[in-house]
């Protein structure tokens, strides 16, 4: 029953974070689930002392990583990359700090040994959550790329959608750790989006391949890890990387260099 | 009385004001790059938007657009207006890959009308099913016309439309501005550097270097005096009649 649970769970954010993976490639933001997978270590670190699940440990932390991030900015106008790097390695070294030895191991790379119904219930919930609304944003977040000036022209209002893709991405990264830790959560984002990116003649193949390919390497992954024991998120990030590598023999010319 | 009502019949016939802008001001920190800007632009004119770089003519079509803060008054008269920025601020490379046919179905168009759109303005077909960053830069171009032309605008901005284009491509959009400005009936405002385009396409011009130097119709207002002091003192001006 658990490996059932643990497949529905996996193919559901595998699906969610493929698919918000390509519309974050497309903004050149794919790594960026990395630092904010790292942010969420200190709601993992909680959720393991106290017992609860660890996406509801980690969506505050993502929050609070994302707002003060934005807060420094505006103090200090460094650069965004910069102030990344300095909260999520804050972030890391306190949890550190408070984590269990035992525990860091499926805080950094993934545990799904003790998932429970309800969880799974929520996470389907969230997962299509956030596929609904990157559909929803994917073609205006696109425009907003080819050209701010045009989408704003165009009435759309730019600002809000931002947001809403932002709140997905603090989602997806909630989620995703749960299967791949806080280390690998770019790698969740990125690699199916990349190998669809190689797959696609157009947008509706590369956004559908990323869905398709996130929930695959996730489902191949959780099997994996039923047969050897390994741990869950290195398999899923070794299968997405075996679909791309694989990709690259089919990869359609480059079309928009 | 019969004066009047033949009076008052030129008056309907009258194009009325699309645009009424007064004393626009616009300033990025503490920089002034807009000052006092006034201008009115009526409905089917042509206006062009002379300056040199730096002069705060993209300025004016973003703050025209509410694209960014500014004082004074901008009062459309329509809500149907169409932008089109200068093509070097448009991402054509890492996009996903993206066919022209998907960049129009943004705008949830039927086929019916990207079709006769696109015969109008002189492209293929074919080119639909092309990536969004495959064109070359006169096709772009007729293809971000196209794109603009979707909802069927009252107005038309463009800013620098033939950047990037060689002399022949810059002819050709200009007449296809020009075919479409007649039959539509559009009202189009046009930022360049062009100066040759002015007496063959414009209404009126409005030559600006922070603040407005000139406002009017080209041969009445465009002489070496204004041109220098738009331009400063390096310009040279040769008038011709084109005969």
């Amino acid at each position: 029953m658990e490996i059932i649970l643990a497949l529905i769970m996996g193919a559901f954010i595998g699906m969610a974070s493929g698919y918000l993976g390509t519309l974050m490639l497309s903004k050149r933001m794919a790594l960026v689930a990395g630092p904010l997978g790292h942010l969420t270590l200190p709601g993992i670190a909680l959720a393991f002392l106290f017992g609860f699940d660890i996406s509801l440990g980690a969506f505050p932390f993502v929050i609070l990583g994302i707002i003060l991030i934005w807060l420094f900015e505006i103090k200090t106008k460094l650069p965004m990359e910069a102030l990344t790097a300095i909260v999520f390695a804050t972030g890391v070294a306190v949890t550190f700090l408070f984590l269990p030895e035992e525990k860091t191991i499926p805080a950094l790379i993934g545990d799904i040994s003790q998932i429970s119904l309800i969880a799974v219930v929520i996470t389907v919930i969230l997962s299509l959550f956030i596929i609904f609304v990157t559909k929803k944003i994917y073609r205006k977040i696109i425009l907003t790329e080819i050209s701010e000036d045009i989408a704003k022209s165009e009435g759309l209002n730019v600002k809000k959608y931002n947001l809403l893709y932002l709140l997905c991405i603090a989602l997806i990264v909630s989620l995703g750790v749960k299967i791949v830790g806080g280390l690998m959560t770019a790698a969740l984002v990125a690699i199916p989006a990349c190998t669809s990116r190689n797959l696609s003649k157009n947008l509706f193949q590369y956004s559908y391949g990323g869905l398709i390919l996130g929930g695959l390497s996730c489902i191949v992954g959780i099997l994996g890890f039923n047969f050897t024991g390994i741990p869950v998120g290195l398999l899923i990030i070794i299968t997405s990387a075996v679909f791309f590598l694989i990709s690259l023999i089919f990869k359609k010319e480059a079309v928009n260099k | 009385m019969f004066v009047r009502s033949i009076e008052s019949k030129e008056e309907l016939n009258m194009p009325k004001n699309i645009l009424e802008v007064e004393n626009l001001n616009v300033k990025f920190d503490d920089e002034e790059i807009l000052k006092n800007i006034s201008f009115d632009v009526k409905e089917r004119e042509v206006l062009i938007i002379l300056g040199p770089n730096g002069a705060g003519k993209t300025t004016l079509l973003r703050a025209l657009l509410g694209l960014i803060p500014y004082k004074g008054k901008v009062l459309w008269k329509t809500k149907n207006v169409s932008y089109l920025p200068p093509q070097e601020l448009v991402q054509r490379k890492y996009l996903p890959p993206l066919t022209i046919e998907e960049f129009f179905k943004f705008k949830d168009v039927s086929n019916e009308k990207i079709s006769k759109i696109f015969k109008e303005v002189g492209l293929d077909l074919s080119l639909l099913k092309r990536p969004f960053g495959a064109l070359s830069t006169g096709q772009f171009q007729r293809m971000i016309i196209a794109w603009a032309l979707v909802n069927d605008p009252k107005v038309l901005l463009f800013d620098e439309i033939t950047y990037g284009i060689d002399v022949g491509g810059k002819e050709t959009i200009y007449s296809l501005l020009h075919r479409i400005w007649k039959q539509r009936n559009l009202t189009i405002l046009l930022v360049t550097h062009d100066l040759n385009i002015v007496y063959e396409h414009a209404n009126n011009v409005l030559c600006l270097n922070k603040k407005k130097i000139c406002y009017g119709e080209p041969n009445k207002i465009l002489n070496p005096g204004t041109l220098k002091e738009t331009y400063g003192m390096g310009i040279k001006f040769y008038k011709h009649d084109h005969k």
